[in-house]
């Protein structure tokens, strides 16, 4: 089907990895999960800069109340995700960064009673500022995984012209089918936030990419774009699926041909490249005015019965492991976000926070690592173009120099070339090592 | 979930299950065309040439890893280089001479040299050469294919009479095609190589580029040089040389635009040998020579990475 040149050309490419989809879920209904007896909250969610509380132990708080915040302008407020007392605080690890995070404790009343929404009037007569305003207010972050703050990729540099949004709906790593799920179920909505992206924006193009392992979200979007009367410019771009494709570079470069230069953003080359389920977010906040307090995250791999489910942020993993019918089989590892790039987690107790998108309960791979073989796999599928054996090599002989003048910068840890390696070398944790002790050096010059 | 022990490690959790030792058995198995050509025209002869040089190379690679205090892995490389050696070996050969080439093989070229990863020539060719040097005319002696029959009768391989080549009777093309014809154990049959180096591509174990760049130089060559090109595929050691032993991931090098220079340079080589040279055959010189130039050919062809063409300076 292919509708007035709605839907272009599918595009594919020999770089990355053919990885098993696993996507057990792709056709499960998104559920709701029960809300948390406690919501832990931590205060630093994003990319950029940590907030404070602003309420207080003791305090009542409402769904939907801001509980931190911060001045910064890289920064997006922290809600309360259900109704209680905040109980306390507690310091949590997160997972990225494997720093200590200061977090409150909401514990539940019950009721879940929401503050007063204040939906705009009229969406479409809000400015470009107001917008802006309504996206920071609601603590909106990107879904995809980073948790980059909305607001400010929706503020580009005043002498950037941005002339391509991309809509991330490839959803490449495996098992997960969060963002497929909420394209399918909320499909109206994502365009809707599809839309504010465009008026704040108003690139030339906007390019939905998909990949085609979604062939029913492919034909959803395009029959919705037909019956939301959308602009002409709105086009669907689906993509054979390779890991790591949904990857903004890889987007930006597979799309437009354009390469992002080595340490910038996809700004730089006048793209923004948004997730699905960040669209939808964007809806509900600027036009239904709520606060970021849920998202769908899929729950999957060794347990009972696999479930995409809308979560209130703070909920413990537990409960939710324990909701899809708990762990089975040897699964010795539970990893948040992708089995590619996500974090194991070793404590239960811990949220799902912003940017989590998915829960993996899985059986640990053993890393047995042998010598280099030169067999050249990894430059083969690196979607960078990087040497990864060579970053490997000179990382463990400390070569950290030698590791910058191999343009380390460039990788973004997609982990393609140590899935693909034959001697099991973790190239992506000396890759990782490396980039720290660059890091430091540069802190301490 | 209590009793249950939870492991963390970071990404990525998946891993694509292609182990080193994988891909050397698939070698074995893809090497067992060429090693059946040579049962089936060399009879005993070659199970036993094969078998020695198989024996003696795991051995070896034991007892050098018992030496250096590190575990043997069973990883089928051993097993690569003993095939290998033994196919390229004449089917004459007495067996004691194999052993000591095989042991060559590992002990110095391979684990003197930090083992698998970190040799700089292929083993099984290093040890040719050496034999080459070391036993000269049971190495250049060579015999018609009596299959299991006893008796061999010496005969010149396709290629002795190269460096003063006249015309090639293209009736012998089927022969040479099929392996019907004398020389080393499994370098004869050029259907079996392919049909090993085929398996070898379509599992993606090697690169195109090496084989089909270097046999298409060396055809291009003979051409220029007057020759006739089908011959000098089908002949000597090409076909085993540029599917089996080029693409040994250890010694050639890493990048395509590497791997690019590295065949051309050895089709050039290999037909420059055969023409100008003092002796009939130049796949194993020239692969050696090149494997020397593998680490400087590497230092040049770096890939460019993406997004390299013009650096941003807000960039952190």
């Amino acid at each position: 089907m292919n509708i007035l040149g709605i839907r272009l050309k599918k595009k594919g490419t020999p770089y990355g990895v053919k990885v098993p989809e696993n996507k057990l879920t792709a056709k499960k209904q998104i559920e709701r999960a029960p809300l948390p007896e406690k919501a832990i909250l931590p205060l630093h969610q994003n990319i950029g800069a940590p907030c404070e509380a602003v309420v207080k132990r003791g305090d009542k708080v409402l769904t939907g109340q801001k509980i931190g915040d911060s001045d910064k302008f890289v920064n997006a407020p922290v809600h309360a995700t259900i109704s209680g007392e905040i109980s306390g605080t507690t310091m949590v690890v997160n997972p990225p960064t494997a720093q200590l995070v200061e977090a409150l404790i909401v514990t539940s009343d019950g009721a879940d009673e929401w503050i007063k929404l204040e939906p705009p009037k009229n969406p479409e007569d809000l400015s470009v500022k107001e917008i802006l305003a309504r996206v920071r207010d609601a603590g909106l972050v990107g879904l995809g995984g980073a948790a980059f703050p909305t607001h400010v990729k929706l503020s580009p540099p005043k002498d950037t012209k941005i002339d391509t949004v991309i809509l991330n709906g490839c959803e490449c790593e495996p098992y997960i089918t969060s963002d497929h799920r909420v394209m399918l179920e909320y499909g109206e909505k994502v365009l809707s936030g599809l839309n504010i992206i465009n008026k704040v924006l108003s690139p030339d193009n906007i390019y939905i990419a998909i990949e085609d392992n979604k062939e029913d979200a492919i034909d959803y979007m395009e029959e919705l774009i037909v019956a939301m009367g959308l602009k002409d410019n709105f086009k669907i771009v689906p993509l054979k699926s390779k890991y790591p494709m949904g990857a903004e570079k890889i987007l930006t470069k597979m799309i437009l041909g354009r390469e992002v230069p080595i340490g910038g953003l996809p700004l730089h080359v006048g793209v923004v490249v948004h997730n699905v389920s960040t669209a939808k977010a964007i809806h509900d906040a600027v036009v239904e005015g709520k606060p970021f307090v849920e998202r769908v995250v899929t729950v999957t791999g060794a347990v009972k019965n696999p479930k995409n489910l809308l979560v209130r942020f703070g909920t413990p993993l537990r409960s939710l492991i324990d909701y899809c019918g708990g762990i089975e089989g040897n699964a010795n590892e539970v990893v948040l976000g992708g089995p590619m790039m996500g974090f194991s987690q070793f404590d239960f107790d811990f949220p799902v926070i912003k940017g989590t998108n998915g829960i993996i309960i899985k059986e640990s791979i053993p890393i047995n690592e042998q010598d280099c073989i030169s067999c050249s796999k990894c430059i083969e599928v690196c979607p960078m173009y990087l040497m990864p054996t060579l970053l490997a090599r000179y990382a463990k002989a400390g070569r950290y120099d030698e590791c910058k003048g191999a343009y380390i910068d460039d990788c973004f840890e997609c982990g393609a070339c140590a899935y693909a390696c034959p001697a099991n070398i973790p190239l992506v944790q000396y890759i990782k090592v490396a980039k720290r002790e660059l890091a430091k050096r540069a802190v301490k010059k | 979930m209590s009793e249950r022990k939870f492991l963390v490690s970071p990404g990525p959790h998946l891993w694509g299950g292609l182990s080193v030792s994988k891909i050397m058995y698939l070698v074995v198995l893809a090497l067992m065309f060429p090693t059946g050509a040579g049962i089936y025209f060399f009879g005993y002869r070659a199970i036993s040439v094969i078998g020695v040089s198989v024996g003696t190379c795991l051995l070896t690679e034991y007892v050098c890893k018992k030496i250096r205090g590190q575990p043997f892995i069973m990883d089928w490389s051993a097993v690569v280089t003993g095939v290998l050696l033994g196919l390229i070996l004449p089917p004459t050969i007495p067996l004691w001479m194999v052993a000591i080439g095989a042991m060559f093989a590992i002990g110095i070229v391979k684990e003197a040299f930090g083992g698998l990863g970190h040799n700089i020539f292929n083993p099984a060719l290093g040890a040719r050469a050496f034999m080459s040097a070391s036993f000269s005319v049971p190495m250049t002696t060579w015999v018609k294919p009596m299959g299991f029959a006893a008796d061999a009768v010496t005969s010149a391989t396709p290629l002795s009479g190269v460096s003063n080549w006249q015309q090639f009777d293209p009736s012998a093309y089927q022969a040479m095609f099929f392996g019907n014809t004398a020389g080393s154990l499994g370098e004869t049959s050029a259907l079996l190589i392919l049909i090993g180096g085929i398996l070898l591509l379509a599992r993606g174990i090697i690169n195109w580029r090496i084989p089909a760049i270097y046999i298409g130089v060396v055809a291009l060559m003979s051409l220029a040089l007057g020759q006739d090109p089908v011959f000098h595929i089908l002949a000597g050691g090409l076909m085993l040389g540029a599917f089996f032993m080029a693409t040994d991931y250890v010694t050639s090098p890493l990048t395509n635009r590497g791997k690019i220079i590295f065949s051309v340079a050895l089709g050039v080589l290999t037909v420059m040998i055969r023409q100008f040279g003092g002796m009939p055959e130049g796949v194993c010189y020239s692969i050696l020579f090149m494997n020397a130039f593998t680490p400087l050919i590497d230092r040049f062809t770096k890939v460019r990475p993406y997004g390299l063409v013009k650096r941003v300076e807000s960039a952190g």
